[in-house]
């Protein structure tokens, strides 16, 4: 894992082009949202960007990752192409899934983008079954397994701690701890809200890392995939984070909005702690890259979103007369 | 078609498809509950820990979703595991790894990653083992789209069939019976293929099509052999697949009879016995001599007492008499 050894700046704009990305394709959804011209449902992941970010940045092209409804983060930072994110999202035929997946089943299998899944903890032992393959072929690939905090309820996670700790397989869990299963705050679905805790009866490595800050992110993640390669796995990795968005489509799930769910001031709180201007500030400070060297890059991404969406909207949607192609093959 | 006449058991046949793909196939392994036991899945697996290691023959704590969804992520990584559940009713446990990721998956990523996979799934029935050790899910699979559903009812098959699922870019689900683990027949040393959605004649007729599948063609068999001492020719249908259906040989066999008799080993309602009889009516209308009879169980849990298990389970004076009055 010495990808970005001895060069701070360019792991530095590779982070910061990433959540960049990531950030300005969530919220370019929420027009063509409102507009009815995307139709599937959608679950934004602004605010979470550094965790995809910094967890992707530590893997290489062979490592595998697996998602859930929430993953349009995830599939771009481990280099899932764009243009075909977007036009799944529209339900075109052009999309990484040509159409028939939508927003919540992407992937791009060529970069390790395996696929995601809404069934919650529905990938967790798919996930832990793409590592049992890697120690089978001894091929030192890590499988890497991003849930959500409502996937402590499920049981499967359990059973897949037991299971990948008794092999020693090279799964790293990652629980995005947003504070909210759907509409259900983490302290009325838990007695105790620790989730990196739930690892250590089955003796696997856990942490709790503040996923708002994406350096943190990067050093911890390295630290678990020494362990991952060196036959001490699983590691159990929780993030704690905060979604911007509300669970599903642009609403902000502010209490005497829409959809009342969060107290305004929590949100706000979390406004603060938003991971893309705190990290600018960061490279601000430590001067690693200048004013004018972020908005080259914001520029640069804006405009890949921008064509991204032309593709899409350019592109065909599938035949129906294909309706019943891929279902064996 | 056979290279010699060696007869083995059905449970050797499935334990010798399972040594020779291993050996030929870096890709396949085996992983579920009792893999290396002597016992717990008959001899199916009969030395497979001494030639392949605990690599490929991984025995498992009792996790059946986790280990159904490990198999699964395994084989759309490109490996190909068979995953076995001893006893099909706790495969319950399994049910979204089956239903949502695995049979989904293929359709879900629009044709770029298919799930090459086996689960094997075992009806262990009979002996006053109750409700929750005998049941026969095997309807309740074959509804679900983007998964295949094969139940042998000889060694032969048993062989064939495990060795063309384990082969199948897709995911199938291979179920027998354990009744048939001690029954002998003619299996060719060499390595074979039954394609998966074809059918067999296992016996020739012209009075009445009698369709089933796994243990339930043997009782088909017998009550064949019965009938003839009263004149009737049963002509019997031995669907080795039951998704994707043969529907061309059903079909076909009935446009000769004009009378058909299904013979299930699962429930009535909404059972293949039910899905058969009403393709025969899409596709035979009008050439049909008698209604169809259905010959399955009663639509009750399993009983524990033997004397309730009697009358639970099907038997081949149940089919003779009840075949007797439609040709009657």
């Amino acid at each position: 894992m010495n990808l970005w050894e001895n060069n701070l700046k360019g792991l530095c704009e590779h982070l910061y082009r990433m959540m960049v990305r990531i950030r300005f394709c969530e919220e370019s959804f929420i027009e063509p949202i409102l507009q009815k011209q995307i139709k599937c449902p959608v679950h934004l992941c602004s605010g979470q960007e550094a965790i995809a970010a910094g967890i992707c940045a530590c893997l290489s092209g062979k490592d595998y990752i697996w998602g859930t409804h929430r993953s349009h983060g995830h599939y771009l930072a481990k280099g899932g192409d764009l243009n075909a994110l977007v036009a799944e999202v529209y339900g075109k035929e052009t999309g990484c899934s040509r159409g028939r997946g939508g927003s919540m089943h992407i992937c791009d299998p060529e970069k390790g983008v395996v696929g995601a899944a809404p069934i919650v903890a529905g990938t967790i032992s798919l996930a832990m079954g793409a590592a049992l393959a890697s120690k089978i072929r001894k091929e030192n690939r890590v499988s890497v397994s991003f849930f959500g905090d409502g996937a402590t309820g499920e049981g499967v996670l359990f059973e897949s701690l037991n299971f990948a700790a008794i092999y020693n397989l090279p799964v790293l869990f990652v629980c995005e701890n947003n504070l909210y299963s759907t509409h259900m705050p983490i302290s009325k679905c838990r007695p105790n809200t620790e989730i990196f805790r739930i690892a250590e009866p089955f003796d696997i490595y856990s942490i709790r890392v503040d996923g708002n800050a994406v350096m943190s992110v990067y050093q911890e993640t390295k630290k678990c995939l020494e362990l991952l390669k060196n036959g001490k796995g699983p590691v159990f990795m929780e993030c704690l984070t905060y979604r911007l968005r509300g669970h599903v489509g642009p609403d902000d799930n502010i209490q005497g909005k829409h959809i009342d769910i969060r107290k305004e001031a929590e949100v706000e709180a979390w406004r603060e702690k938003d991971p893309i201007p705190n990290f600018e500030t960061y490279l601000k400070d430590k001067e690693i890259l200048s004013d004018s060297e972020m908005e080259g890059i914001r520029t640069e991404e804006m405009g890949r979103i921008d064509s991204a969406h032309e593709y899409a909207k350019n592109s065909p949607f599938p035949k129906p007369e294909d309706l019943e192609r891929y279902v064996f093959k | 078609m056979y290279s010699n006449n060696r007869k083995i058991k059905y449970c050797k046949a499935v334990n010798e498809a399972f040594h020779q793909i291993l050996k030929l196939d870096e890709s396949v392994f085996l992983i579920g509950q009792g893999v290396t036991s002597p016992w717990y899945v008959g001899n199916t697996t009969s030395d497979l820990i001494d030639s392949f290691g605990t690599e490929r023959i991984i025995d498992t704590p009792v996790s059946e979703n986790a280990v159904t969804g490990a198999a699964v992520g395994a084989a759309i990584v490109g490996m190909k595991p068979i995953v076995v559940h001893p006893r099909l009713d706790f495969m319950a446990y399994a049910m979204d790894p089956i239903i949502n990721e695995a049979s989904n998956w293929m359709y879900m990523s629009g044709g770029r990653t298919n799930v090459p996979m086996v689960i094997w799934g075992i009806i262990n029935r009979g002996g006053e083992q109750a409700a929750q050790h005998s049941q026969s899910w095997h309807s309740l699979f074959a509804h679900i789209p983007g998964i295949k559903v094969v139940m042998p009812s000889n060694p032969y098959d048993a062989k064939g069939l495990m060795i063309s699922a384990i082969d199948d870019p897709n995911p199938v689900l291979y179920i027998d019976d354990r009744w048939l683990y001690g029954i002998e027949g003619i299996v060719p040393e060499k390595i074979y293929k039954v394609p998966i959605g074809v059918g067999d004649i296992a016996q020739e007729g012209t009075d009445v099509t009698i369709v089933a599948c796994s243990y339930q063609v043997r009782l088909a068999i017998k009550a064949a052999f019965e009938l003839r001492k009263s004149g009737i020719e049963a002509e019997i249908i031995d669907l080795r697949t039951i998704k994707p259906l043969d529907e061309n040989l059903i079909i076909n066999s009935v446009l000769k009879t004009g009378r058909m008799a299904i013979i299930d080993g699962g429930w009535k309602s909404y059972g293949i016995a039910a899905e058969i009889s009403a393709l025969v009516f899409e596709k035979a209308f009008g050439k049909m001599k008698t209604p169809i009879i259905r010959v399955t169980l009663p639509d009750v849990p399993a009983p524990a007492s033997s004397v309730l298990e009697n009358s639970y389970y099907i038997k081949v004076s149940t089919i003779t008499s009840a075949i007797e009055k439609l040709v009657d």
